[in-house]
C-alpha cells in the first residue's frame, strides 16, 4: 500500500505541471494486446509487479472482461514514470477493440491527446484498427505505433532476418498510407509514423520487451539481436536488456502533446464557440485559473459513492463542493469528491487542474458526453459521434413483477454509462426496448444488468432496428391544425448522400455559427436558399424553412421543429427511426391569435403533413449492414462462405495469407443473428471473424410488405399499411 | 336548423328572451365551454333555468368530429356559447361547416365582453385596435417559449394611438389566466425587447365583467399586477392616449 500512497502524492504533485502530463490512449483491434501492453507499461511505473504484468489484466475489472478475455469498459488509470531524470504524470485510457464496443473507443478519444495504435504483427492493420485510427485523427488525437507479437513472425511464420524486417516494413508504410487518407493535413503536418525518429516501436507485449531506432542507437541491441533472442525462445533476456516500459515512454513522452500543446489545437475541433472568447482562450490554453470546461467521456457506478462522472478537463480547476452546470440544464449541480484513477480504484483528491482526466462524483444530471462548466450556457462540446449506430433490439422484462420499478432505474443507469445505448419504451406494449451496436453488446449489457445490478430479466430475440427514407420528390402536403385554423404546406425528398455523410461525420451541426454551417452545406452541393433555411438537423434529417416574411412564424417555429422531430424518431410506415430525409415548409397560414396556435394544434398539424408527404414520396425501410471479415484455413473455406451467401451476403475480396483464406464480406445485420454458432459448426470452430457497422442500405422490394407488417404487428400498429390520405383531415 | 345563441357574460339570466325562446323549442340543445365560460352559473343551474337537458361538447366534438351537427338537417338544433355567438373563430369555422353540409344557420346575439368593457371603463369602442390573446408559455426541449404576439400587437396599436383589448388564456389545466400573470408575461418580454416601456405604463383590468360586482382598475402596468382582482375572468386593456372624457372616466369609473 505504501507504493500506493506514494504515488498518489507524486501524481498530485505533477498534476498541476500539464506541460509533464500526457493524456494517451491505447488502441487496436480486438486481440492484438492492448491490455496487456498496459499492464506492462503499468508494471513500469511501479503499479503492480512485473512477474504478474501480461497475466493480471489489471485494467480488466469487470469480471466479465477477464472471463471473456476482452476488454468491455474503458479503464483510466494515472501513473508516473521516470523519463531523463524528470518526473511524468501519464493518464492512461485501455479501450475496447470489439467493434461492438466501439462507443467507448469514440468517448475514449475525446479524453486523450495521443494515441498508441497497437498491430499484431502477424496479423497486420485489422478493420477494426482502421477505425479506431480514424476516430483518434477525426478527434485530433496524434497517433505513434507499436507493433506487437514480433516473436511470432519468428517462431511461428519462421521468416528470416531479412523478410522479418521488410514485412515490419511493409506493415509502416501501410500506417501511413491509412493515416493520409484519412487527415491529410495532420500526416503533411508530420503525424506520419517513422522507425527512424522513435514514433515506430517493435517488441512484444506478453513477454515484456520492446526496441525503437533511438534505442537501438544507445543500447546496441538491434533487429539482428532481437532476431537471434526469438530464434532462441529466449524472452527473458530480451526483456531485461530491452525493458517494454522504456521504450514506450520514449515514445509517449516524447512524441504525443502535453494538453498545453494539444488543446490549443483540439478545441478547435470539437469545440465549435468563439475561439477568441474567455472561455475559447481558457481552454486553447488549458488555464487552471479559467471557467470550468469538463467533458463527461465515461459514467460508472460506485456502490459507494453512486454515479461517478470520468471526463476531460480543459479549462478551470475542479473542486470539491462546488457548483456546476450540466448543459442544457438551469439548477446547479454540487461536485462532492474528485479524483484519479488507479484501475479499479478511485483515489480522491483535493482539487484537479486542467488538462488532466478527473473522476467526479455528485454531477446528478450528468450524462456521457455531457458538457460540464461553472458557466450556466457555456456552448457544449461537439457531441461524441460515433462510427457505428444501434442496429439492434431487445425487448426487456423484468422476471418478477416486483423489480419492474428498480428494473425501469438501472435502464436509465446503464443508458447513462453507455451512450450508444437507446432505451425506449413501447407505448402500445410497455415493454423497455434496449437498442445497441449488435448482439453481443447488448448480451453483455444483459449480463451486467443481472449481475450487478441484481435485476433477473427476461430479454426477446434481437430485433434489427431499422431507419426509414423516402426515395423521391413529393408534395406540398396540406397539414391543418385540429382546430382547423392553421395550415402548413410541406414538401419532401430524399437529401444527398454527401449531405448526410456531412452529418454523420458530426462535420456540420447546429451548434456551429450560421455561415460556417450554411457554407459547408453549399460546397457539398446544396443550393442557396435551402442553405440559408436550415432550421433544424435531427440524426440525419433537415428540416428547411422557404417562406419568407410569414408574420408570426417566428415563435411557432419551435412547435414546427417539435412536430419534425417526432416524426424524424418514428416514421409513418414503422414508427422507425428516419435517416436522409430533407424536409422543407414551404409555406404556412397562421392564425392571428397566439392562443389559436399552441402546441396541441402546430405540432400535429406539422407531424400529418410530413407524414402524408413521406407516403408519397415512396417511404421505404433501409436496412443495416455489417462487413464480415472472416480467416479460415482453406479446407474449410467452403463452410465459410456458404455461411455468407446463405445470409444475403456477398463477398467484396478473397486473398490468401500462407494456407489462410480471408474472406471479406458483407450482410444485413438481420441475417447475421446466430452467426457465431452456425460459422463455427460450419468451419469446425476453425474460423476467425470479426465484424464492423457497414451503413445503411435499402430493403429488396420483394422483403419490404413483409418487414413492414412484421414491424406494426409488434408495435401494436395497425396492420394495414397507412395511405397519404390517412393523414390529411379534410 | 342550427341555431348559434350567444348567452351573455355571467349566469344564466344573462341570455335574451329570444335566445331563451329558442332554447325552449328547440330538438337539442348543446353547449361548450372551452372558448370561454359564465363563471356565475353551471351546466346544472343553466338547465334548471332553461327547463331543458344539455349536452356539453367537448372541443374534440366540435373542431374533429363534429357528427352531432347532422341532426341539424331534420332537426331544429341549438348551440349555446359564452358571450356573443361568433366571437371565437372556431363558430364561424362550425357555421362553414354546417352550410357545407346543407344545413341553415341562424344566429341570436347576446352581450359580449367586447362592448362590455368599453362599457364598464368609458374607454370609447371605436378607438380599440386590434385584440391580443395571452396565451400561457409552452415548454419545448427545456426551453420556455413565450408568445410576443401581444407585446407585438400592443406596440402596432399604440403607434396608431389606438387602445389594446387582451384576453387572457383559458387553459383546462392551468385554469383561468388572472390579471397578474398576464403583467407578469406582458413585462418578460417587455425585458427582452424594451421597446414600450410598459412597466410604467396605465392599464386597465377587468374582472367579472356582466356580474353584480364587476371591478375595474386602472393602474400602471407594474402597479396593475399587485391588485387584487378577486375571482375569474380577468381582462386587460393597454390603451392609448386617453380622450379626456377617457381620463375623466377612468378616474370615476376605475378609481385611476
Amino acid at each position: 500500500m505504501g507504493r500506493r500512497k506514494k504515488m498518489v502524492e507524486r501524481v498530485t504533485v505533477l498534476m498541476n505541471e500539464p506541460e509533464m502530463i500526457r493524456n494517451i490512449g491505447i488502441v487496436a483491434h480486438i486481440d492484438h494486446g492492448k491490455t496487456t501492453l498496459t499492464d506492462n507499461i503499468l508494471a513500469g511505473a511501479g503499479m503492480i509487479s512485473k512477474e504478474l504484468a501480461g497475466r493480471q489484466l489489471f485494467t480488466d475489472s469487470d469480471e466479465e472482461e477477464q472471463e471473456r478475455g476482452i476488454t468491455i469498459d474503458s479503464a483510466c488509470v494515472s501513473m508516473v514514470h521516470e523519463y531523463q531524470d524528470k518526473e511524468y504524470l501519464i493518464n492512461l485510457i485501455d479501450t475496447p477493440g470489439h467493434v461492438d464496443f466501439g462507443g467507448d473507443v469514440t468517448r475514449a478519444m475525446r479524453a486523450v491527446d495521443g494515441a498508441v495504435i497497437v498491430i499484431d504483427a502477424v496479423e497486420g492493420t485489422m478493420p477494426q484498427t482502421e477505425t479506431v485510427l480514424r476516430q483518434a485523427l477525426k478527434e485530433h488525437v496524434k497517433p505513434v505505433l507499436f507493433i506487437n507479437k514480433v516473436d511470432r513472425l519468428v517462431n511461428e511464420l519462421q521468416v528470416d532476418l531479412q523478410e522479418m524486417q521488410n514485412r515490419l516494413g511493409k506493415l509502416i508504410d501501410h500506417v501511413n498510407k491509412l493515416i493520409k487518407g484519412m487527415n491529410e493535413e495532420k500526416y503533411k503536418a508530420g503525424w506520419r509514423v517513422d522507425a527512424s525518429n522513435g514514433t515506430v516501436a517493435f517488441g512484444s507485449a506478453l513477454y515484456n520487451w520492446a526496441i525503437s531506432v533511438p534505442f537501438i542507437e544507445k543500447s546496441g541491441v538491434g533487429f539482428k539481436e532481437v532476431y537471434d533472442f526469438c530464434h532462441k525462445e529466449d524472452m527473458k533476456s530480451l526483456a531485461e536488456n530491452c525493458p517494454l516500459h522504456e521504450v514506450m515512454n520514449d515514445m509517449i513522452i516524447r512524441f504525443l502533446p502535453s494538453p498545453i500543446d494539444a488543446q490549443k489545437d483540439r478545441v478547435n475541433v470539437i469545440w465549435h464557440g468563439d475561439k477568441t472568447s474567455k472561455t475559447g482562450k481558457d481552454m486553447m490554453e488549458a488555464n487552471p485559473d479559467g471557467e470550468l470546461a469538463f467533458m463527461v467521456t465515461d459514467i460508472s457506478m460506485d456502490p459507494h459513492a453512486g454515479e461517478v462522472s470520468t471526463g476531460r478537463l480543459f479549462s478551470g480547476s475542479i473542486k470539491r463542493g462546488m457548483e456546476i452546470y450540466v448543459s442544457g440544464t438551469t439548477n446547479t449541480n454540487r461536485v462532492q469528491q474528485v479524483g484519479v484513477f488507479m484501475g479499479p480504484e478511485r483515489l480522491e483528491v483535493e482539487t484537479i487542474p486542467a488538462g488532466n482526466i478527473a473522476a467526479v462524483t455528485g454531477i446528478r444530471d450528468a450524462y456521457v458526453g455531457a458538457t460540464v462548466s461553472t458557466i450556466m450556457d457555456m456552448i457544449p462540446f461537439e457531441s461524441i459521434k460515433h462510427a457505428s449506430e444501434p442496429v439492434v433490439t431487445v425487448a426487456v422484462e423484468a422476471k418478477h413483477m416486483k423489480d419492474l420499478p428498480k428494473l425501469v432505474e438501472v435502464l436509465r443507469q446503464v443508458a447513462k454509462e453507455d451512450n450508444t445505448l437507446k432505451i425506449t419504451i413501447n407505448e402500445e406494449t410497455g415493454e423497455h426496448l434496449l437498442s445497441g451496436m449488435g448482439e453481443l453488446h447488448l448480451e453483455i449489457i444483459g449480463h451486467r444488468i443481472e449481475r450487478d445490478k441484481g435485476v433477473e430479466i427476461t430479454t426477446s430475440a434481437p430485433l434489427v432496428v431499422y431507419r426509414e427514407t423516402v426515395q423521391k420528390h413529393a408534395g406540398p402536403t396540406e397539414g391543418k391544425s385540429p382546430n382547423r385554423h392553421n395550415r402548413f404546406y410541406i414538401d419532401v425528398e430524399p437529401l444527398d448522400n454527401e449531405i448526410v455523410d456531412l452529418i454523420k461525420s458530426g462535420e456540420v451541426s447546429m451548434r456551429m455559427p450560421e455561415l460556417e454551417r450554411r457554407n459547408k452545406f453549399m460546397e457539398n452541393g446544396m443550393a442557396k436558399d435551402e442553405a440559408k433555411g436550415i432550421t433544424q438537423i435531427y440524426e440525419s434529417n433537415i428540416i428547411i424553412n422557404m417562406t419568407k416574411g410569414i408574420q408570426y412564424l417566428n415563435e411557432t417555429m419551435e412547435l414546427i421543429i417539435d412536430g419534425f422531430e417526432e416524426v424524424m424518431k418514428a416514421g409513418p410506415l414503422t414508427r422507425e427511426p428516419c435517416q436522409g430525409i430533407k424536409v422543407r415548409l414551404v409555406d404556412a397560414k397562421l392564425h392571428e391569435d397566439a392562443i389559436h396556435r399552441g402546441p396541441a394544434q402546430v405540432i400535429p398539424a406539422v407531424r400529418s403533413a410530413i407524414h402524408a408527404a413521406m407516403l408519397m414520396a415512396d417511404d421505404t425501410l433501409l436496412e443495416p449492414y455489417q462487413k464480415v471479415f472472416i480467416q479460415v484455413p482453406q479446407n474449410n473455406m467452403g463452410g465459410a462462405t456458404s455461411e455468407i451467401q446463405g445470409r444475403r451476403g456477398v463477398i467484396s475480396d478473397m486473398s490468401q495469407e500462407g494456407d489462410m483464406t480471408i474472406i471479406e464480406s458483407k450482410a444485413p445485420v438481420a441475417e447475421l443473428f446466430g452467426f457465431a454458432g452456425d460459422i463455427r459448426s460450419a468451419t469446425e470452430g476453425r474460423a476467425m471473424w470479426s465484424t464492423e457497422f457497414a451503413g445503411f442500405e435499402t430493403l429488396p422490394n420483394s422483403l419490404l410488405k413483409e418487414i413492414v407488417t412484421q414491424i406494426r404487428q409488434r408495435k401494436g400498429l395497425k396492420l394495414e399499411i397507412p395511405k397519404p390520405s390517412d393523414f390529411i383531415s379534410q | 336548423m342550427l341555431t348559434f345563441i350567444g348567452i351573455g357574460l355571467y349566469d344564466e339570466k344573462d341570455i335574451s328572451i329570444k335566445g331563451l325562446e329558442a332554447v325552449r323549442a328547440a330538438d337539442r340543445v348543446y353547449i361548450e365551454f372551452y372558448t370561454s365560460t359564465l363563471s356565475g352559473t353551471s351546466i346544472e343551474k343553466l338547465q334548471t333555468f332553461y327547463g331543458r337537458r344539455i349536452n356539453l361538447l367537448t372541443r374534440e366534438d366540435i373542431e374533429q368530429n363534429p357528427d352531432w351537427l347532422n341532426y341539424a338537417k331534420t332537426e331544429n338544433i341549438v348551440m349555446l356559447t359564452g358571450g356573443d355567438a361568433m366571437v371565437s373563430t372556431t363558430h364561424i369555422d362550425l357555421r362553414l361547416r354546417a352550410i357545407d353540409l346543407g344545413i341553415e344557420t341562424t344566429i341570436i346575439h347576446g352581450p359580449s365582453i367586447i362592448s362590455a368593457v368599453p362599457g364598464l371603463t368609458g374607454l370609447q369602442n371605436y378607438r380599440f385596435g386590434k385584440s391580443a390573446s395571452i396565451p400561457y408559455p409552452y415548454t419545448s426541449k427545456g426551453k420556455t417559449i413565450i408568445s410576443h404576439t401581444p407585446y407585438d400587437i400592443i406596440t402596432s396599436n399604440l403607434h396608431t394611438d389606438m387602445h389594446t383589448l387582451i384576453f387572457l388564456d383559458i387553459d383546462p389545466v392551468k385554469g383561468y389566466m388572472t390579471i397578474r400573470q398576464a403583467c407578469e408575461l406582458l413585462l418578460t418580454v417587455d425585458s427582452l425587447r424594451k421597446e414600450i416601456d410598459l412597466k410604467g405604463r396605465l392599464a386597465v383590468g377587468v374582472a367579472r365583467a356582466g356580474s353584480p360586482d364587476p371591478v375595474v382598475k386602472a393602474l400602471p402596468l407594474n402597479k396593475l399586477m399587485d391588485f387584487d382582482f378577486g375571482a375569474p375572468l380577468h381582462i386587460l386593456v393597454v390603451p392609448a392616449q386617453l380622450h379626456f372624457m377617457e381620463a375623466e372616466a377612468l378616474v370615476k369609473l376605475a378609481e385611476a
